[in-house]
């Protein structure tokens, strides 16, 4: 009967496990063995070297290009934490019905179904020279010149990421506060806490694993960004996405695949370390 | 009903500009879509037309739209009926704790995490050392799933850490075979939080650029289509198609939500034939 049930799961989980080592397993593995090879300028050959890996722990484009990865992540991170946990405890705590709860939460869920290519190039029109935040400046007399950093600068990309991934960060941490016993808040009321104590005591705490959760998407999916950071900053920054996609353009797809493998470690301690702090399949 | 504190109204009005900040920038390509002939990619609008949806129609302008609109459904579709039957699969099978799931779960995890660009690197790389050719339905289609399947699961577990055994143990009790219970009791019961499955896999694979960006070979779908739009297009068209284009998933959305307001008005209608003697 034993053996019966670690038969049946596998024979159940067989399509998942084939998709997963087709084309997770097998690419990781792909780019590792890759990443040793060596390149010309138009082909790549099979080789086992580490030039690749000294050309990019020897210059210091690379520390710098990780060093901006890393600082657009932490702002990114700030920002929608910030501005997903306010609008997660307005959803969850300030709004009494249920329905207004579900119709409220859809209505920010929804632009996370449309394209991020297109809700990117949408700020164009909007932060450029002659673009509406300039132009309604201007007429409110604030400034008497275009502000030139609105648009491509690291203004742009930062505000293009919170844009696309506060998203990320209000589900899970609304989620989690939606299994909070509301009973709770009343025992911390009756036993004196202002609100503020009771945020900062009782909410908070048990928010943690939703913020983790909401850190890990947030964090991931801007540490892995390559189109924003092209696009929102007009190419003159970059990450190190933007480092990968550079040499896949110069066909020096050894080179990018050292890149991607010193990325992935990067991205991979970085959740480990964050899922010790939570257990992703309780929260669920 | 005691009065709404202060606080309320405070974090009111950030939810609202939180919403404005949300749907804004799409707001203004929406209108600027409709842009006159004679307008540029900004305001001032110079009068109002359609005439850059016209543009979108008449090939020579645009490209091949229409053709990657069609590839990018069909993916879609492909994707999301995938994603939805794996991951019911997936889900049945991790509640059975079976020897090595824990290595099973991490590598959705991964799947999660890992940066798009190196799924598309990888399978990229996979197909053209291997002397295959790189084609939207079958490398681009596996790349997406990698995106797709750990919403999909991560879904599946919430559903079944909520789901009461007692429902299968009854149907057991009457002699239901594991697949008539699976078929009768346990698919019936999930099914609303299938259409959410499917919701996101039709929509994620539909909007997904980064892993199809090496795998998809020389057809684009639409997302790739619209990136090599702005490199070249500088017209107004870019936007129309954007508008369409967003037109195009919320309908997608409003769907779905039909759907799954229907039935469970459907389930509430027929309520339960508990202690009718029905047989």
């Amino acid at each position: 009967m034993l053996s019966n049930r670690h038969l049946s799961g596998w024979v159940l989980a067989s399509p998942l496990a084939l998709v997963l080592v087709i084309f997770l397993v097998a690419p990781i593995v792909m780019i590792t063995v890759v990443s040793f090879w060596g390149a010309t300028e138009f082909s790549i050959y099979p080789a086992f070297q580490f030039d690749n890996y000294a050309f990019l722990f020897g210059s210091d484009v690379t520390y710098r290009v990780f060093l901006n990865t890393f600082k657009y992540a932490a702002i990114t991170w700030v920002f929608t934490l910030l501005i997903g946990f306010t609008v997660a405890y307005f959803l969850a705590f300030h709004v009494r019905s249920l329905k207004w709860q579900i119709a409220l939460f859809l209505l920010c869920t929804i632009p996370f179904w449309t394209s991020n290519i297109i809700r990117m190039i949408s700020w164009i029109p909007f932060l450029g020279r002659n673009g509406l935040a300039n132009s309604t400046l201007i007429s409110w007399g604030v400034i008497d010149e275009p502000l030139e950093w609105l648009l491509f600068s690291d203004f742009s990309v930062i505000l293009a990421f919170v844009h696309l991934y506060t998203l990320f960060m209000v589900v899970p941490i609304f989620n989690t506060m939606m299994r909070i016993d509301k009973s709770l808040i009343e025992a911390a009321a009756d036993a004196g806490a202002s609100g503020w104590q009771t945020l900062w005591h009782v909410i908070i705490p048990l928010t943690k694993p939703g913020i983790m959760i909401g850190t890990i998407f947030v964090v991931t999916l801007v540490m892995g960004d390559f189109i924003t950071v092209r696009f929102m900053s007009g190419s003159q920054s970059a990450n190190v996405g933007r480092m990968i996609q550079n040499d896949i353009g110069l066909l020096q797809y050894p080179s990018a695949s050292a890149t991607a493998v010193v990325l992935l470690i990067t991205v991979l301690m970085i959740i480990g370390i964050l899922l010790r702090f939570v257990d992703i399949r309780k929260e669920l | 009903m005691e009065p709404r504190p202060r606080s309320f109204y405070a974090l009111a009005a950030v939810f609202v500009l939180f919403l404005i900040f949300l749907y804004g920038p799409t707001l203004t390509i929406a209108i600027l879509s409709f842009q006159g002939p004679g307008g540029g990619l900004t305001f001032p609008m110079r009068g109002v037309s359609l005439h850059w949806f016209r543009d979108l129609f008449e090939q020579q302008a645009v490209g091949d739209i229409w053709g990657s609109f069609r590839r990018s459904f069909v993916l879609g579709l492909m994707v999301m009926v995938t994603t939805v039957v794996v991951s019911v699969m997936g889900g049945l099978a991790f509640r059975k704790r079976f020897a090595g799931s824990g290595i099973l779960f991490y590598l959705i995890i991964t799947s999660l995490v890992i940066p798009s660009i190196l799924v598309s690197l990888g399978v990229g790389l996979i197909w053209s050392q291997s002397g295959m050719t790189v084609h939207w339905s079958t490398s681009g289609f596996g790349a997406q799933l990698t995106w797709t399947l750990p919403f999909g699961l991560l879904i599946m577990f919430a559903v079944f850490n909520r789901f009461d055994r007692s429902y299968e143990e009854a149907a057991r009790d009457l002699g239901a075979s594991p697949w008539q219970t699976v078929r009768h009791v346990v698919l019936p019961i999930i099914a609303p939080s299938l259409i959410g499955v499917a919701l996101f896999g039709f929509t994620l694979s539909y909007d997904e650029f980064a892993r199809t960006l090496l795998t998809s070979g020389s057809y684009n779908t639409l997302p790739l289509e619209i990136f090599g739009m702005t490199t070249n297009v500088t017209t107004p068209v870019i936007f129309a198609l954007g508008t369409l284009t967003t037109i195009f998933s919320f309908l997608v959305i409003v769907l779905f939500l039909a759907v799954v307001w229907v039935t469970d008005r459907r389930r509430k209608a027929h309520g339960s034939d508990a202690g009718k003697g029905m047989v």
